[in-house]
């Protein structure tokens, strides 16, 4: 249980300077997550209202999973603040992502501002036995 | 009623600033000491509200809510939304983070003017709700003309 919860974890600052550094203005935001893991894959849900897909950057290397979303600004041109509530800005989160996962089949879908990403486990490799060769 | 509302993610390491909490540290931080000892009093939906001339315009960050789950109803200058999100439904799994809200939601807000309650237009993109409200006429006002003799 306890290796469970730790195949997952937040990246606390060991992540190299060009990966922190935002690449536009703006506040950033972390987004509340839901991580899950079921039989052969882990789930992760993420809350990105007003991020398109196309302003969706998902990112894994070297074993972090980045999510960096672009929030468009829906404010009518012209209007006058009455109540602000949220602010615009980038959602950003990274996670350290365990060996087992089969990064080659990884599913991200994005519906109604809610990225849903199915990272599938890799299946644990056949025990091999090895033969020792008497001379 | 609330049953888990937007919390910061939680983490006994590393105090993650969460829009919210930043947010509650911009209007209170001198009030209520450092940042990350607050635990956020949140409501949802967060809203955004903005006018112009004839309208105002009203955006609600409800992801992962569809559109016939939603109730929005308008009376005056009142705007209600209700409605509710469920949590994702998985069997014999075990949960690494849960900090996405779910649960049912209602809250109503008054405007600082009356709307025209049969032209409002409500419109649901990318887990945002964004409503336009025109003011109605007598919040509109009327110029008065000035008689001379």
């Amino acid at each position: 249980m306890k290796d469970n919860g730790e195949q997952l974890q937040k990246v606390a600052g060991s992540e190299p300077a060009e990966v922190v550094e935002g690449t536009r203005p703006g506040p950033r935001h972390a987004p509340a997550v839901d991580i899950f893991e079921g039989g052969d894959a882990i789930t992760l849900l993420a809350d990105m209202p007003g991020v398109r897909s196309e302003d969706l950057r998902i990112d894994l290397r070297e074993g972090t999973l980045t999510l960096e979303g672009e929030v468009r600004d829906l404010r009518p041109e012209g209007a006058v603040e009455v109540l602000r509530e949220y602010a615009r800005g980038t959602y950003f989160r990274q996670f350290r992502l365990a060996e087992t996962i089969d990064q080659e089949h990884i599913d991200a879908k994005l519906t109604d501002g809610v990225l849903t990403l199915v990272l599938p486990k890799t299946k644990a490799p056949a025990p091999r036995r090895i033969a020792v060769q008497s001379a | 009623m609330y049953v888990r509302t937007f919390r910061s993610p939680q983490n006994p390491w590393l105090p993650e600033p969460s829009r919210l909490l930043q947010d509650m540290e911009r209007l209170f931080g001198a009030v209520w000491g450092p940042p990350g000892e607050v635990e956020p009093a949140g409501v949802f939906p967060p809203l955004d509200v903005t006018r112009d001339a004839g309208h105002f315009y009203v955006r609600a960050e409800l992801p992962g809510v569809s559109a016939d789950e939603l109730r929005i109803s308008v009376d005056k200058n009142k705007l209600s939304l209700a409605g509710s999100r469920s949590a994702p439904q998985a069997e014999g799994v075990s949960y690494h983070r849960r900090e996405r809200a779910a649960g049912e939601f209602d809250r109503t807000i008054a405007l600082p003017a009356e709307v025209d309650v049969e032209a409002v237009q409500a419109h649901y993109e990318d887990g945002v709700l964004a409503i336009t409200l025109p003011l109605s006429d007598s919040a509109k006002g009327r110029r008065i003309q000035v008689q001379t003799t």
